[in-house]
């Protein structure tokens, strides 16, 4: 049953923030630093939503590995980034590239700002007064005022 | 036998519901009293047989009764009371019934509660309301029905998940659901007022209560579910952008814009065409989060029940109930008033500008969860949207509209004065910014996003206790008249204050604790130590320790700062046999607003003698995480309790005049 099936993944990777287990640690501290920073930005593949900087998968772990190899010969982020991409694609990234495919991804929520802006602005503008009361609320009015039931 | 009640009930909630849809429509259509208070009886009706219904199979789950195939899957003989009574709403069939008896509920609730409702409306809004107990409870009956028998009776139940057995289980899920299913409320009135073409004050002001009522419940459930994972989980995160939680996360966002939105159509009539669409969005949003933590689409770590057939059918009842919304709302809404004028610089235009962020924090929220789907159908390329998205996208939205809360209550309808608002919010400001660069100097390292955020937690607190201040006349006026005019405060203004307040204190803890949090992890012998802040913890022994339903590891760990004790830590790691399951039992020392959490990790055999990994966070100010939604929260009850909204008064003023 797939229900069990995905417990028992949740179970697999509940000791989690596995990327601070001492047996991984690189020696230089600034660079263990620098490896933790680019864990956060790479997803575990194999995951329910998870960077490798959380989860205790194998697969986790060998993207840990090979991260903190790439930093400890210089690598910058970049290229490690690039790296990665080249042998995932672009899923293993947990920020999604500003890319044209991600245009709507981007600048979405910008977009509706815009939107409610020029909308609020037109309404500002258009400051028209109030119509005239209908007819029948001209009655309704009347009939209110006398106190009558409406 | 009583689970055959049950089933028995659930079907007569579901004859009731249709009974309510059509008998209320019947008396909208005919104009007839009869009809219409026929089909508020059926709403009540509907409510106890899901009650009944409900009792039943929570009496299975007590009584171990593994002849329900929901029972033999999500329980076991062994497991404790609470969690048998809980593990009623902890399978995916047991929370939709849990789910229909809300929404059944809140219909008859708001059958009973809404007799000044003019009774066009109010026959629309039952009807309505029967309409969607017949999608949900048809749905529950014929696609998840929880009484299922099973033909082989297992020996034993194959147990809840052992993430899932813990208190919070009791209390999560019914305040998460009352604040989803609240929401139905807000939403047929919604489709009523399209229906009788009229969204005025009197509609904003029926529309409040149950908003604030659903609002209040929701803030409660998130916040229990991300204390819930903040301790179970052991990643001493309290967050994680996850789909599931951004399925109860969006509904609460448009709540709260819906909140804002109505009180410029009650004070002012205006945006009525507006807060009509939030009114439809919050509920589309909580049945979007229904769909999408049951579908299977999304991958999330708090996943639930996975059944793709049944996430269609999910998909359908969406697509179909707020489709019918959105069209109704097409077709009716351009004859709705525009309702009063105001300037750019206006108490109303100050809350359009909060619905404006809030809408587009919403997009964010809702781009992030559902672009990669998207995405991957039109173009078969497969990208994850993870926090970093969310940080770089969501947090600047938020941030602006904070800047502006404290700004708002302060400006006056119609048209403000801005240079009166900075007059009076200029001390508050002077002490926010002071605050933030006493951070900035004080703790170390040194931050300046960090102590930024602080000051804009600072900001909110101090705003508001300004606005407090103004509006007493506090320092100007004789004492005696602050606490004249401080007493006779509406309800409703002590609620905003509260919750803008309690929004701050999470803005102070969810940026202390971010912006500072420390991490320590070694493997550790028995004797062995680390460091993590300010403290030093040793690893005295590791003992084992027999549960109910479990065997445990239990680590006695001793916290000192500067060689004095503070706290004898007891984290555990467990062994559940029944699902053969290993889980983390966390240890937080609460230190004053702060914690220090500790876990204890698995085993290793690798040297000479077994060590341990211990895993230590020190998490300043996490208690404000989880305490500012509760002063939120708060506010949104005390508000609740604002004579203007509280149901009947009109009528009852009526009767004595």
């Amino acid at each position: 049953m797939k229900l069990r099936a995905l417990f028992a993944v949740l179970a697999g990777v509940l000791c989690i923030a596995a990327a601070s287990d001492p047996a991984e640690r690189l020696p230089d501290p600034r660079q263990e630093a620098q490896a933790r920073q680019i864990f956060q930005d790479i997803r575990c593949l194999v995951c329910q939503n998870e960077s490798i900087d959380d989860s205790d998968a194998e697969l986790a772990r060998d993207l840990r590995q090979i991260v903190r190899e790439q930093v400890r010969a210089g690598r910058d982020e970049a290229e490690i980034k690039r790296f990665l991409i080249d042998r995932y694609g672009e899923f293993v990234l947990l920020r999604p590239s500003m890319s044209l495919g991600n245009m709507a991804l981007w600048a979405g929520p910008f977009l509706v700002v815009l939107l409610g802006a020029a909308l609020m602005l037109r309404r500002l503008r258009n400051r028209t007064p109030e119509p005239e009361l209908s007819a029948a609320e001209a009655e309704r009015l009347k009939r209110i005022a006398n106190d009558e039931p409406a | 036998m009583i689970t055959e009640i049950g089933a028995f009930a659930l079907l007569l909630a579901l004859a009731f519901s249709l009974a309510q849809l059509v008998l209320s429509a019947a008396g909208r259509i005919r104009r007839s009293t009869v009809l219409a208070a026929a089909g508020e009886g059926a709403a009540l009706a509907a409510f106890i047989g899901n009650l009944l219904a409900f009792a039943a199979l929570m009496h299975a789950f007590i009584t171990s009764d593994f002849s329900v195939s929901n029972v033999a899957n999500n329980s076991h003989s062994e497991k404790p009371l609470l969690y048998r009574i809980a593990g009623t709403w902890g399978s995916h069939e047991g929370s939709m019934l849990l789910w229909c008896l809300a929404l059944t509920g809140f219909g008859a609730a708001a059958a009973i509660l809404g007799r000044t409702l003019p009774r066009g409306l109010k026959a629309v809004m039952v009807a309505t309301q029967g309409g969607l107990g017949v999608v949900f409870l048809a749905y529950t009956v014929f696609a998840s029905n929880p009484f299922a028998r099973l033909t082989a009776v297992p020996v034993e139940g194959r147990s809840l998940n052992p993430l899932l057995q813990d208190p919070a289980l009791a209390v999560h899920p019914p305040f998460l659901y009352a604040g989803y299913v609240g929401m139905s409320v807000v939403f047929s009135l919604a489709v009523a007022a399209l229906v009788e073409g009229r969204v005025d004050a009197a509609w904003a002001r029926w529309v409040r209560p149950w908003t604030l009522a659903a609002w209040a419940a929701l803030t409660v459930g998130i916040t229990l579910g991300s204390f819930w994972a903040y301790y179970e989980l052991g990643w001493g995160g309290w967050w994680f952008w996850d789909p599931v939680e951004n399925a109860s996360f969006m509904p609460w966002l448009i709540g709260a814009a819906l909140l804002h939105s109505a009180i410029v159509t009650e004070k002012r009539g205006a945006l009525s065409g507006w807060t009509v669409f939030l009114a439809l969005a919050a509920f589309s949003f909580s049945m979007l989060g229904a769909f999408l933590v049951r579908s299977g689409v999304l991958t999330s770590v708090h996943a639930f029940a996975v059944d793709p057939t049944r996430g269609v059918l999910l998909l359908i009842i969406l697509g179909v109930t707020a489709g019918l919304g959105f069209a109704l709302f097409a077709w009716r809404a351009p004859t709705l008033s525009q309702g009063g004028l105001f300037a750019p610089i206006s108490r109303e235009s100050a809350l359009v500008l909060n619905n404006i962020l809030l809408a587009a924090a919403t997009a964010t929220v809702l781009l992030g969860t559902l672009f990669p789907l998207i995405r991957e159908a039109a173009t078969g390329e497969a990208i994850s949207v993870g926090p970093p998205y969310f940080n770089l996208t969501f947090t600047p939205l938020m941030a602006a509209l904070l800047i502006l809360v404290p700004a708002g209550p302060l400006l006056a309808w119609k048209r403000g004065d801005a240079a009166g608002v900075a007059q009076r919010l200029w001390i508050a400001a002077l002490i926010a910014i002071g605050c933030g660069l006493l951070a900035f100097a004080l703790v170390s390292p040194r931050k300046a996003f960090g102590a930024a955020g602080l000051a804009l937690g600072f900001w909110l607190i101090t705003g508001s206790l300004a606005e407090l201040v103004e509006r007493t006349r506090a320092f100007r006026a004789p004492a005696a008249e602050t606490w004249r005019r401080l007493t006779g405060l509406p309800r409703g203004a002590w609620g905003m204050t509260l919750a803008h307040i309690g929004l701050g204190i999470f803005v102070l803890g969810a940026c202390f604790e971010t912006g500072w949090k420390q991490e320590a992890a070694e493997t550790l012998p028995i004797g062995g130590s680390l460091d993590v802040g300010a403290y030093h913890l040793v690893l005295e022994t590791i003992g084992g320790v027999e549960g109910p339903n479990y065997e445990a590891e239990r680590g006695i760990i001793r916290a000192t700062r500067d060689g004095a004790p503070v706290c004898t830590a007891t984290p555990e790691r467990r062994f559940y046999p029944a699902g053969s399951q290993t889980t983390s039992e966390v240890y937080i020392c609460y230190q004053g607003l702060s914690h220090l959490y500790i876990v204890l990790g698995e085993r290793r055999d690798t040297g000479p003698q077994p060590v341990w990994l211990v895993r230590a966070y020190w998490n300043p100010w996490a208690s404000l995480l989880f305490f500012g939604p509760g002063v939120m929260a708060l506010g949104g009850l005390v508000s609740l309790s604002d004579r203007r909204l509280r149901l009947g008064v009109a009528r009852r003023k009526v009767q004595a005049a």
